[in-house]
């Protein structure tokens, strides 16, 4: 962290987005997590990611649990809607909210202690039930803001600062998500924002629910030699397979590409993410080789990172539940409200 | 690229903007934080140290510094540098002579002498004074000061300020020696004096010949010699209505004079567009406020007389094509138009010249009559006479003269102590940590979000009650300390050492003007085009590092906009990235002494 805001001043020349804001009119406030955390790497992330998407800050919802991840909500979008709920409870508030408001975008940041432990449950079923939402975990392996022990996505061998092992086979989102039957599910790194920032734009546009499993060395208590979270053993073992870069609907595909290699995958509103795969082999579109592939690598030691897995749009929450198409402050009064005749003719069929 | 050679004394000297455009180099950051802590008389004397003539300067720098001043980039108004250097003069203590050097006793046996008492032959004293060198100085007129008294009038500086600046020196012992014009330099350098420094300024001022200029001589009068009779009293009234021809500085000295002298009109006829005057923003803005017109594309065309006596001039009117820099491609008369004068004032340039410097010397003159001198040594083609100020390369300003005294002092010494002229001490760069803590630094870095305070004025219907009413009234201490806050410290630089660093982007995301980016390195064109936010500056260094380690990319910093208020150095994990405020050291007379005594205990 820095003791002092960054300041307002801005670089003159930087660009304007659509609505003629800057990246910086897309900041939060003062960080207060450690200076070099991976966090805040992802919040730089977001905030290129929004005001490349040209998301009117007002329409955005930060959603968050507990933990150094959950506190990032607040240093991107100030102009947003925020929520900072109950240990492992982001999901159910994101649930309530996204059934009140179809028409915002939804972003729920979480660590692998707040989405692994304990909200696994709800983290389970907000996938089940294809909530239209990004959601981001921010994995660090370590419980930091207790100072350090092992999470539920520490790897078996990693050494803590002090010295012991894991011995306990780690949680991993990536394939529960894929197993689960979640339609956009990614892996990424705080380093690489030229792979995280497209992958944030994408999955903010996916149909339903899209995960980024975000590798987000805790600069504290896990970057020490004989970790497998710190910033060098993740170069070192980061192997991305799929690189997506995200196309919004009124852009052309210009680059030249080669086929077989890359693979466009259109959007339902018309954007596109272009695949390119960097590992030839691998086929992010067939979930069960997916998950295959990814479980091969990983016992082999390495990240195969980028948009691992993802597929064509189910129905999502709103179609599951036949909610209105618009959001529900702009249902009329009379619709929304049944009246009390009405109200007493609901209450009848429980009776 | 290659990686950036940060050991080159320019490198970090350069990204102190103002430090690098000051002639003299005057450590500006240093002394506006001594301001801020109210430190003026520290204050003062870093100045003095670099500029010799703070509370002068302070009121009549032509101040390069402020235009190059990196807050002016970021957002329009540069620091008023000037006018905290006269914060400085106007609030220190007023006997600082413990602090000057100290006059050694026995003299070291060479003797100097100095032609005209202006601020270059003045800096020569001051730096050879204190190594023992017995300094005699000639001075045409009653009083020392050369251009800065007889050019500038007093309600921009007034004599008490001028008179206290030179007596510094003077009373180190120089042998001033007024009403004494050198006549022959034959005569002069037959006393045996050790080395000759001709600090004679360029006090010819250009002459208009259109037709009407001899008859009626009586009313037109060439610039700088006006303003010099009226600083020595000899002019005290000019006519109704006065048109200045040109509009540069004098320009606007000359127009602002004759408003304290009677003139009720006064009008500034310019040749060319406003784009392409010559008078500072500033000098302009002065003349403007005190309500003197300035009509542009008029050329001179002829005096109008009537029975022997001026009543006007008349003016071709002039149209101009630009091309898309602005500059003139074409230029014609549509026209002519008369204005009515009762007397007209030539401010269209000045000379130097020397008609006492027989040309049988060895001294080499050019075809244009000036005198060849060495752009670095400042020696003329005779060993032993040196030039400087106005009188070395035609005219500049005071603060260029200073820096040539300083340079000029540093050759006689090695001249006079039989050493070679061009063996000198290189400039350097130290480097001081400011880190006190994890959050805390050795300076204010927090941007302070403050306009430009404007300095007051005295009243327009005070000011022209006497010629010598200072105009401008000078910052409260308050309004200074409020300006001071307004420098961005770029003295305080951003030092990275690429083995500490982790690549974890935290200071690339803190950046609050976006001028970090970790890249793949490439040749200084594709560089500049991929950083976070385009380097289209090209006049501003970019940083380069070694290769990473984690990645073998490389840290990339545009140094144009940096705020240095080190969030990348709180911000970074490693401490690789760190504050460190710049010494630059530019040798003196002094420094080459002391290291020409530390090589060689003889001599000393």
């Amino acid at each position: 962290m820095t003791y002092l805001a960054k300041p307002k001043v801005s670089h003159p020349s930087l660009p304007r987005n659509a609505l003629g804001l800057t990246r910086r009119d897309y900041e939060g406030s003062l960080s207060t997590l450690c200076a070099g955390c991976g966090h805040d790497s992802i919040t730089a992330a977001i905030v290129e990611a929004c005001w490349g998407l040209d998301i009117e800050p007002q329409n955005l919802v930060k959603l968050s649990g507990i933990g150094c991840s959950s506190k990032t909500t607040a240093y991107f979008v100030s102009g947003g809607h925020g929520f900072n709920s109950v240990h492992g409870r982001m999901p159910s508030i994101a649930t309530g909210a996204n059934a009140a408001n179809r028409e915002l975008h939804y972003i729920g940041v979480s660590g692998d202690g707040d989405t692994l432990s304990i909200g696994l449950g709800q983290f389970c079923h907000a996938i089940r039930r294809n909530l239209n939402m990004l959601y981001i975990i921010e994995n660090n392996g370590v419980y930091g803001l207790t100072k350090g022990q092992f999470s539920a996505s520490a790897d078996v061998g990693t050494k803590a600062k002090k010295g012991e092992t894991n011995f306990q086979p780690p949680i991993d989102p990536v394939l529960l998500a894929i197993t689960l039957g979640a339609t956009f599910v990614a892996r990424s790194f705080s380093g690489d924002k030229k792979q995280l920032v497209p992958l944030i734009q994408a999955g903010l546009r996916h149909k339903g629910f899209a995960l980024i499993d975000v590798l987000s060395p805790c600069v504290t208590f896990n970057d020490h030699e004989g970790s497998t979270k710190s910033y060098a053993y993740t170069r070192e073992h980061y192997e991305p397979a799929v690189h997506a870069d995200f196309i919004p609907p009124e852009r052309e595909i210009v680059a030249d590409y080669n086929e077989g290699e890359t693979l466009p995958v259109v959007m339902h509103d018309g954007s596109r993410i272009v695949l390119h795969k960097l590992d030839a082999a691998y086929d992010p579109t067939n979930r069960a080789a997916a998950a295959a592939q990814i479980q091969e690598r990983m016992r082999a030691g390495e990240y195969l990172t980028g948009l691992l897995y993802v597929g064509s749009a189910e129905k999502d929450f709103h179609d599951l539940n036949g909610t209105p198409d618009t959001a529900l402050n702009k249902v009329p009064y009379e619709k929304l409200s049944p009246g009390s005749k009405g109200l007493a003719k609901i209450l009848e069929r429980y009776r | 690229m290659q990686p950036t050679d940060t050991q080159h004394p320019d490198y970090f000297h350069k990204v102190v903007d103002c430090q690098w455009a000051c002639p003299a180099h005057t450590d500006v950051p240093e002394y506006i934080r001594l301001i801020a802590q109210g430190r003026f008389t520290d204050a003062y004397m870093v100045n003095r140290h670099s500029n010799v003539f703070p509370g002068i300067l302070g009121r009549v720098c032509d101040r390069p510094c402020e235009p190059a001043c990196r807050r002016g980039r970021v957002e329009q108004k540069p620091v008023a540098i000037c006018r905290l250097k006269r914060v400085a003069a106007d609030h220190r203590e007023a006997d600082i002579a413990a602090r000057l050097p100290k006059i050694p006793k026995r003299k070291n046996g060479k003797r100097v002498a100095c032609i005209g008492a202006g601020p270059a032959s003045l800096t020569v004293a001051n730096d050879l004074m204190p190594l023992g060198y017995e300094v005699t100085i000639f001075e045409q007129f009653a009083e020392p000061g050369g251009l800065m008294r007889t050019n500038i009038p007093s309600f921009r500086l007034p004599p008490d300020v001028l008179n206290e600046e030179i007596q510094q020196i003077v009373r180190m012992g120089v042998d001033l020696r007024l009403n004494h014009p050198v006549t022959s330099l034959r005569a002069l350098l037959g006393e045996g004096f050790d080395a000759v420094f001709v600090g004679s300024g360029a006090p010819k001022g250009k002459d208009l010949k259109l037709p009407g200029r001899q008859e009626a001589a009586d009313h037109i009068h060439i610039g700088i010699a006006w303003l010099e009779s009226v600083a020595f009293g000899h002019v005290d009234r000019i006519g109704e209505r006065v048109l200045i021809i040109g509009v540069g500085n004098t320009a606007m000295d000359c127009c602002r004079t004759s408003l304290r002298l009677g003139a009720k009109n006064v009008k500034v006829m310019a040749r060319k567009p406003r784009a392409f005057f010559k008078a500072s923003a500033w000098e302009l803005e002065d003349a403007e406020e005190e309500s003197v017109g300035i009509v542009v594309n008029r050329a001179p065309k002829s005096f109008v007389t009537e029975q022997g006596r001026l009543t006007g001039m008349l003016f071709d009117q002039m149209e101009y094509e630009l091309d898309d820099h602005g500059r003139i491609v074409g230029e014609r008369v549509v026209g002519e138009e008369f204005f009515p004068a009762d007397d007209v004032i030539l401010a269209i340039g000045q000379e130097n010249a020397f008609p006492w410097i027989e040309r049988d010397l060895g001294i080499e003159f050019d075809r244009w009559d000036v005198p060849v001198v060495d752009k670095v040594t400042f020696q003329s083609t005779r060993p032993g006479v040196f030039f400087g100020g106005d009188a070395a390369f035609g005219p500049k300003n005071i603060i260029w003269a200073v820096e040539h005294g300083h340079q000029a002092a540093i050759s006689i010494h090695r001249h006079c102590q039989g050493e070679s002229v061009r063996d000198r001490l290189p400039p350097g760069v130290n480097l001081q940590s400011r880190k006190m803590g994890v959050h805390e630094w050795a300076y204010a870095n927090d941007y302070a979000p403050v306009e430009r305070r404007l300095v007051p004025h005295v009243s327009l219907k005070e000011r022209f009650k006497k010629l010598n009413i200072e105009v401008e009234l000078g910052f409260t201490i308050e309004q200074a300390a409020q300006e001071a806050q307004r420098c961005l410290n770029c003295d305080v630089q951003t030092v990275f050492d690429a083995k500490l660093c982790i690549e974890c982007d935290a200071c690339v995301d803190i950046c609050p003007v976006d001028c970090l980016t970790i890249t793949v390195n490439g040749s200084e064109p594709d560089l500049r085009s991929r950083l976070r936010a385009p380097a289209k500056n090209l006049s501003q260094a970019l940083f380069v590092s070694t290769p990473l380690k984690q990645t073998g990319r490389v840290m990339v910093k545009d140094e144009d906009l940096c705020l240095h208020c080190g969030l990348c150095a709180e911000r970074c994990p490693t401490a690789a990235w760190d504050m460190q405020k710049s010494f630059v050291h530019w040798p003196h007379a002094a420094d080459n002494a002391a290291a020409d005594a530390a090589r060689n205990p003889k001599i000393a």
